[in-house]
């Protein structure tokens, strides 16, 4: 009961955030070149004064600040974000449709990568300062510079255009019209290549922080008694000590969650991937501000749920926090 | 400090790195002796491969790849060095007087903080430099504006563990001024960490460069690498040399920005020091 009111809790602290963004999205739009009217009667392709005029008056921007302030939250809290004259459809439905792609290859890539990265960091901790904890330091070192977009076109290169192995874009191969099992088989083809240029950063982040937060372990009270009442070692390593060195490690991916996001839109314009980010990326050529806007707001929240569930896990895993 | 940097000459992963950037450093400096005309230039035949005339090939323009990585390298360096320096300064003001002050100001500051570090920092960069539209300032703006949370956690958490001690008591018990405590006392004091997290901002700051630029949201009449990868996009099939120059380019600048702030990490950072 108390773990559930400290929930509740958590959630009504994340509401903040959610408005936040809302306001700093309100005066974002207000930072640009003329007024919105004009942002938005340019993208619409139409600009004439009178067009300009009766934008103006149909988004009540000629009402007080306060006044569209209000408006706008009021909107936004019902998902309302605008249309995309870009696109013809309103900004939310246009959101919604790309959503499912953008989380799953952010669950994948997040997945792989914490699942690894701990195991990596694990067997770094164990083996320290053999050649095996060197070369998992060194390849971290080096993944952790890799900058995604450009480790996703040199894959393209090798397992795509060379070896042919994974197809090159795209979320499945409609042509074939692949039912059932086979369907899962040919997206998870698709989605190999772009959750390994997203992930390995992450993979490289979270192997460093578990072999540090392995190693700070080692000397704790605890682990000095365990091994005093003659548990092995490996009992100690699984039974002990993984389950508190693993709990900076998902702070950390709590931490990281927001800049997931920002690499999956680089990652999937590299793969033509049917997401946010390459609808971001062509709201962004086109520059229809509103979507992009819409886009922000929408993997804000994103963001905060992630934060949510890490949370939630937290608390699963240490029961200590009950504050 | 002196002690510091002796530990730092002493680990060779971050001289190694410091070698590199050196060598970086060079290279943007003599750029316009070995490229006269320039990384825009049409140096030859399009998409040729890598010669000895042009030891990194030429992309679909029939532009010199190595001119491109040369000026890439000055303007990599002066965004990822300005957006951290600019990122450093304004954390360090938050962080400062949030530190300092305490209370009610203290909680908005961090709030705020908290904030700009949860929301995706990619996407509020792309849409600062989409609203300022591109150019070299609205690059360092917009990755300096999602840059700074960090060291403004830093220097507010240095400041308040600073606040208690007795050396900082005793020069407010002499009437020393607020600013004077936090310019003479507490700010040299968490100097060294300063330094050491912020040389670690330059890399991600132009992590998050290259990034943008790849999108497209440079200053399209300056080379970057970003800029490079993205226009040898299009001719990865049949020249896959236009892209892979200028990634490794970036990997080894930032692996090397890396290294160093570790080794300055380790090396000013006492509580580190132990492990």
């Amino acid at each position: 009961m108390r773990r559930w009111r400290y929930f509740g809790y958590r959630l009504l602290l994340a509401l903040p955030v959610v408005f936040g963004i809302l306001i700093l999205n309100f005066f974002l739009i207000r930072l640009a070149p003329g007024d919105a009217a004009s942002v938005l009667a340019g993208e619409s392709g139409a600009a004439t004064p009178e067009y300009t005029e009766l934008l103006r008056t149909k988004f009540g921007l000629d009402r007080p600040l306060p006044e569209q302030f209000v408006a706008y939250i009021l909107a936004a809290l019902r998902f309302d974000l605008g249309f995309s004259f870009r696109n013809d459809a309103p900004v939310s439905e246009l959101i919604f449709a790309r959503l499912g792609p953008t989380v799953l290859l952010m669950i994948t890539a997040f997945t792989l990568a914490l699942s690894i990265g701990t195991l990596l960091g694990l067997l770094a901790a164990v083996a320290r300062n053999t050649w095996r904890d060197a070369v998992i330091s060194v390849a971290t070192l080096v993944c952790y510079a890799t900058p995604g977009f450009w480790l996703g076109l040199m894959l393209i290169v090798i397992f795509s255009l060379h070896l042919g192995w994974f197809p090159t874009s795209g979320f499945e191969n409609i042509a074939e019209g692949y039912e059932g099992w086979e369907r899962v088989v040919d997206v998870a083809r698709h989605l190999a290549m772009p959750a390994m240029a997203l992930g390995l950063f992450y993979l490289a982040l979270y192997t460093r922080v578990m072999r540090a937060s392995m190693l700070e372990q080692t000397g704790m009270d605890y682990v000095v008694t365990a091994r005093a009442k003659g548990q092995s070692e490996r009992r100690i390593m699984f039974g002990h000590m993984l389950r508190n060195a693993f709990l900076p490690v998902l702070t950390m991916a709590g931490v990281q969650a927001g800049n997931l996001i920002g690499g999956s839109v680089v990652i999937e314009t590299v793969f033509g991937w049917p997401g946010i980010g390459t609808l971001a990326f062509n709201a962004l050529q086109s520059r229809d501000l509103n979507l992009l806007l819409g886009i922000f707001f929408i993997s804000a929240c994103l963001v905060v749920i992630i934060n949510l569930i890490v949370e939630i896990l937290t608390v699963f895993l240490d029961p200590r926090i009950q504050a | 400090m002196r002690a510091g940097l002796r530990r730092f000459a002493r680990n060779r992963m971050a001289l190694a790195g410091s070698v590199v950037i050196f060598c970086v450093f060079l290279l943007t400096v003599t750029a316009p002796f070995l490229f006269p005309q320039g990384a825009f230039n049409l140096a030859g035949q399009p998409l040729q491969p890598p010669s000895l005339r042009f030891p990194l090939g030429t992309d679909a323009l029939g532009r010199d790849v190595a001119a491109g990585v040369a000026e890439g390298a000055r303007t990599s360096l002066l965004i990822g060095i300005s957006a951290a320096l600019s990122a450093v300064l304004f954390g360090a003001a938050v962080g400062g007087i949030a530190g300092y002050y305490r209370g009610p100001i203290d909680l908005l500051l961090m709030r705020l903080t908290e904030f700009f570090q949860t929301i995706p920092a990619f996407l509020l960069a792309m849409l600062l430099v989409v609203i300022l539209s591109p150019s070299l300032l609205s690059v360092i703006i917009a990755i300096a504006a999602v840059s700074w949370p960090g060291i403004a956690r830093l220097v507010r958490g240095e400041f308040v563990a600073l606040g208690g001690r007795e050396f900082i008591l005793a020069s407010a018990g002499l009437g020393a001024s607020g600013p004077r405590i936090i310019f003479r006392h507490l700010l040299p004091n968490c100097l060294s960490s300063i330094i050491a997290v912020g040389s670690l901002l330059v890399a991600t700051a132009i992590l998050l460069e290259t990034g943008l630029a790849f999108l497209g949201l440079g200053d399209p009449n300056i080379m970057s690498w970003g800029l490079q990868i993205s226009a040898g996009r299009v001719s990865l099939r049949s020249a896959w040399w236009v892209c892979t120059f200028p990634g490794i380019a970036i990997l080894l600048t930032v692996l090397s920005i890396n290294l160093i702030g570790d080794g300055l990490n380790e090396a000013l950072n006492p509580r580190l020091r132990k492990r």
